[in-house]
């Protein structure tokens, strides 16, 4: 009987929490917009804006479905490795002679592979979980990029896949338009489909989903398959940006996805969050960065300020939890 | 049913035991093939470089251990090691009079303050261990960025005395490996023979419980991170020392292979199992595949693709392992 209450309780003071971590997330937005036109001259401008998102977008993808992750309590900690290794394979090939669509596609695949792996070793060892199994293939993946390409760059891409990063499309930078794309289809995905209220089922207690029929095992294979694809497509944005790759780029790429997902209220404990916090967050991160760059603040200390906003965000969120809950 | 209750409990002591005889026989059989392959694998002078090299990594692990068994994990332990050691290496840079054994106590006690930061958060404000460590790893790593202006402290500016620290020998034993086996001794009664080692236990095992039982589990949570910040601030000092350098980006990464090495051993992230000597020999594989592979002429390329394979089935075996005898152990109690 206690614990049906206790449910409920967490479910109401849940409600009222996300209400305000949105408004919060918000405000914070506008306040570092604010800040940076302040700070400088030439921030408040389209076209700077418009310029600024090509910078942080691309691992904006990887967040997207790192946030179906993180709601299922668990976490892929390999996507920095799986960014590494499929860009590496997709510059030796073409290097190779083989077509650039057909190295573009073989990228897309070699994500969506060491994404289904991951899943697959998840489902089938649930003993060990998502953190052991990613952080062996986030060492296993980066070694086979290494192996590939040992210490070398490959580039030497067609001059049309540099649009990918830097082109536009009447006048909105192409990265962004996609981005706009995915990121509907992932609020679609996750709110509005049976999918994605399997997605929160799992999250909340995946032993009773399991008995109501959801299949858990599939679902996670699904989702896990699916963020080493959208990695994949991280990966194309990334090369594409740089012009050539390295087997040792994207490293820490994991900890700003995961940052971004947890400034946007999603709990790491699983079962709740929603898209519009993690694609909130995802520019309130981006344009700090944009901002302090901007005023010449050294990479350092934004590192300081980013280490620190993901911690006090996640204190306030916890704090409210608690008062919500003194309150009843 | 007190005959059935003993047997299950046996069984699971048993399952351990299992686990830790198999990865010692794959140690064994993997020395051999080494030895087979390169002849100097095997050799007074190579096994005390292998154990020298292995020696920090054995500290955080034991830290690390902890911090695992109460279900946690802390992924700050490379920026912590990095400040700590760039802090005390600059210290060493403007007064090189110091004595060593100030040195490390500077780099302990400032790893110590890392870590009590990180227990607060974790036991005080219910942020989860990864998110904490998460943000405090960038903050860290800003830190040591921001206080060595980007700059190296490199070798011929630290005195021979502090460089001594890590090259140095009591008896033919290298400090590092001196350092290793007194920690080791320290932990290992601390953890089974008194009353906060059990706890750590009983708090990973079950949080509610334990605090039903009227331990403080705050307490415990706290104390662990500040244990593991200060093995890593004392690591921290030992790296510098080792390899005479301090650089911003010292130790990048490395929480993984603690965490590697912690996983490999049997430590299990759900927490509440983990044993010394488990750990011991997770260490040991570890410390073997990065000493061994450049004696068998694989390129350096390969060695993360192989490690990063190895720990893989490592775990896949283990967790087989407890699998069957789980099975065996659900018959059992079935008759």
């Amino acid at each position: 009987m206690s614990s049906v209450n206790i449910q409920t309780e967490k479910k109401f003071s849940l409600q009222t929490f996300f209400f305000q971590w949105e408004w919060l997330l918000l405000l914070i937005f506008v306040m570092i917009n604010i800040i940076n036109a302040h700070l400088s001259p030439y921030y408040l401008n389209t076209f700077t804006l418009l310029d600024a998102t090509m910078g942080f977008l691309d691992k904006a993808f990887i967040a997207l479905p790192m946030a179906f992750v993180i709601i299922f309590g668990d976490i892929d900690i390999s996507v920095g490795s799986t960014v590494a290794l499929s860009s590496v394979v997709m510059a030796v090939l073409y290097n190779a002679g083989v077509p650039m669509y057909l190295a573009m596609l073989a990228c897309l695949s070699v994500g969506l592979i060491c994404g289904f792996i991951n899943g697959i070793l998840i489902v089938k060892f649930k003993e060990l979980s998502a953190i052991i199994v990613t952080l062996s293939t986030m060492i296993l993946y980066r070694g086979i990029a290494y192996i590939i390409l040992e210490n070398q760059a490959a580039g030497g891409f067609p001059q049309w896949f540099s649009f990918l990063g830097w082109g536009y499309i009447k006048g909105i930078p192409f990265i962004l338009a996609l981005f706009a794309v995915t990121a509907l289809v992932f609020a679609f995905l996750l709110h509005k489909t049976t999918f994605g209220r399997k997605v929160y089922a799992i999250g909340n207690n995946a032993v009773a989903s399991r008995f109501s029929g959801v299949k858990v095992d599939k679902m996670k294979v699904i989702v896990f398959t699916l963020t080493g694809f959208m990695t994949a497509v991280a990966s194309l944005f990334l090369t594409s940006k740089m012009g050539s790759t390295r087997p040792n780029i994207a490293s820490g790429y994991e900890l700003d996805a995961i940052a971004m997902v947890v400034l946007g209220g999603v709990s790491t404990s699983g079962g709740k969050g929603r898209m519009i916090g993690v694609i909130l967050s995802i520019f309130i991160v981006g344009l700090l960065r944009y901002g302090l760059g901007l005023i010449n603040v050294s990479s350092q200390i934004v590192l300081i300020i980013i280490g620190l906003l993901l911690i006090v965000s996640v204190m306030i969120s916890s704090l409210n939890i608690r008062m919500g809950k003194s309150k009843e | 049913m007190a005959e059935n209750k003993s047997k299950t409990v046996l069984n699971r002591g048993s399952v351990q035991k299992i686990r830790e005889l198999g990865l010692l026989g794959f140690i064994v059989i993997l020395s051999v093939f080494i030895q087979c392959r390169n002849p100097s694998f095997l050799t007074a002078e190579n096994l005390n470089d292998l154990i020298t090299n292995t020696a920090i990594l054995s500290l955080l692990s034991v830290g690390m251990m902890m911090v695992i068994i109460t279900r946690g994990i802390d992924l700050s332990i490379g920026a912590t090691l990095a400040l700590s050691g760039m802090i005390t290496a600059m210290t060493v840079r403007s007064h090189p009079a110091l004595s060593p054994f100030l040195a490390l106590l500077l780099g302990t006690t400032i790893g110590l303050l890392c870590g009590i930061v990180i227990g607060f958060l974790v036991a005080k404000t219910s942020i989860l261990p990864i998110i904490a460590t998460l943000g405090m790893m960038n903050v860290f790593r800003g830190m040591t960025f921001l206080i060595s202006g980007g700059r190296w402290v490199s070798a011929h500016q630290m005195s021979s005395s502090f460089k001594h620290i890590a090259t140095g020998s009591i008896f033919g034993v290298n400090h590092l490996i001196l350092i290793a086996i007194i920690t080791y001794l320290i932990f290992y009664y601390f953890i089974n023979h008194t009353r906060t080692g059990r706890k750590i236990y009983a708090v990973g095992s079950n949080p509610q419980s334990a605090r039903i039982s009227g331990i403080n589990v705050d307490r415990t949570l706290w104390l662990v991170y500040a244990i593991m910040g200060a093995l890593t601030g004392l690591s921290g000092v030992l790296w510098v020392s080792k390899f005479a350098s301090a650089q911003s980006n010292t130790a990048m990464g490395y929480e993984m292979n603690v965490i590697a090495a912690c996983v490999v051993g049997g430590v299990s992230i759900a927490g509440g199992t983990g044993k010394v000597s488990g750990l011991l020999s997770g260490v040991l594989l570890l410390g073997i595949l990065n000493n061994a592979l450049p004696l068998l002429n694989v390129s350096p390329f390969w060695q993360d693709a192989i490690q990063g394979g190895i720990i893989l089935l490592a775990v896949i075996v283990g967790a087989l392992v407890r699998r069957n005898t789980d099975k065996k152990n659900l018959i059992g109690r079935e008759e």
